[in-house]
């Protein structure tokens, strides 16, 4: 399909037929300028023909891969597709996507690299999120900021804008499970430059969340080895040309 | 020689057999077949030679030198472990990056697809496997 736009809309979306049809039209209406496509994770509903039907680009992974192996797949089509712009949006309808005007309103003023939806930011608190969620957050929030030496508030959020230089770097390396937090350490090791804007987040409008209560001891833990492992790894990312790294990476 | 020098100088006879065979009909890489020779010819070597385990378990603090053996051993099996992991973190990141591909090309081949005939048809083109099998038969 020839490129319409320099703009990307992904919405990685894993069993989501309740709610994917009208996130793409609200992302059509509110943004017209932005291409969509919607990363169907191996759904085993009918998530992609609904997807293909509302209008949107579908990229069918052949089994479920988990949230970063299903962005990460956005991330390369944007780089193949030579987008210049790339904004990630849930496929839960817990995002506005006519709130991307503010996140793309600060990528040019601040010049980052990459910008992030904060709920924490935002005065109006319509979903706060259950406060055993919050608390994990807050804490993922103040060790970042102590790492990134920049005030973190939502790294969890997955309402993101990136530029060209965070579709390539992402693109190339970005992590398995519960990516966020540990892709905000990574964007801080490039020097690529982010910050956060207050956006509103509902509660999603159907469907059910990734996150279970049984999972979310596994997420705490998981992100916190990653963080701190991260913490001691001095280049992320091995550029091309060196020898190959343990895990295969892309366009090496 | 004892008894205990018999039975594990037998299994790690028996051990070197099966990787060597296992390779020969090409049912283990050698990649992953080194790690287990070396298990084996170290727990056979020391098996046979009493004197270098007796001398080993004094150094390391082991009173009884086949217990020796066994704590080498166990440190093969908690490598070879360790090994696993690490190539099955490497296979899920290959798998991963496989999949991505896979759904690009798809796609590219719908645009395609779709391009030439000027159909729109939202069957999935990749092969399933019942296809697969009747294919085959």
């Amino acid at each position: 399909m020839a490129n319409r736009s320099t703009h990307l809309a992904v919405i990685p979306a894993y069993n989501e037929s309740a709610t994917i049809g009208r996130v793409i039209e609200r992302v059509g209406r509110e943004r017209p300028d932005f291409d969509v496509l919607v990363v169907d994770d191996g759904s085993t509903d009918d998530t992609g023909a609904i997807a293909h039907r509302a209008g949107a680009e579908v990229l069918r992974l052949p089994f479920n891969l988990g949230i970063g192996g299903a962005v990460q797949a956005g991330f390369v089509y944007a780089l193949e597709h030579d987008y210049r712009c790339m904004a990630q949006v849930d496929a839960d309808g817990q995002h506005d996507p006519a709130e991307l005007a503010t996140l793309m309103r600060a990528m040019d003023e601040h010049e980052t690299d990459v910008v992030c939806g904060s709920r924490f930011l935002s005065s109006d608190m319509s979903y706060p999120a259950p406060i055993s969620r919050r608390t994990g957050i807050h804490i993922f929030a103040f060790l970042l900021s102590l790492f990134v030496r920049q005030r973190i508030t939502d790294p969890t959020s997955g309402f993101r804008l990136y530029g060209r230089r965070g579709i390539e770097l992402f693109a190339r390396d970005y992590p398995h499970d519960y990516p966020e937090v540990e892709a905000i350490l990574m964007l801080h090791h490039h020097r690529l430059r982010m910050c956060e804007v207050p956006v509103q987040m509902f509660e999603r409008d159907g469907g059910a969340s990734s996150i279970t209560s049984g999972k979310s001891a596994y997420y705490m833990v998981k992100v916190l080895l990653a963080l701190f492992v991260g913490l001691a790894r001095r280049r992320p990312v091995v550029e091309a040309g060196e020898s190959a790294p343990v895990f295969a990476s892309h366009g090496i | 020689m004892d008894r205990i020098q018999l039975v594990s100088t037998a299994a790690a006879v028996l051990l070197l057999f099966v990787v060597l065979e296992m390779v020969r009909r090409r049912r283990l890489l050698e990649r992953y077949a080194l790690l287990w020779l070396l298990a084996a010819t170290v727990v056979l070597a020391l098996a046979v030679w009493r004197g270098a385990l007796v001398k080993l378990a004094h150094v390391v603090g082991i009173v009884e030198p086949p217990n020796a053996l066994f704590f080498i051993a166990l440190a093969f099996i908690l490598l070879l472990l360790l090994h696993f992991s690490s190539a099955l973190s490497r296979l899920s990141d290959q798998s991963k990056v496989l999949a991505q591909r896979v759904a690009l090309l798809d796609t590219r081949l719908r645009a395609l697809q779709a391009a030439t005939d000027g159909t729109d048809e939202d069957e999935p083109i990749a092969v399933t496997l019942g296809e697969l099998e009747q294919t085959r038969s």
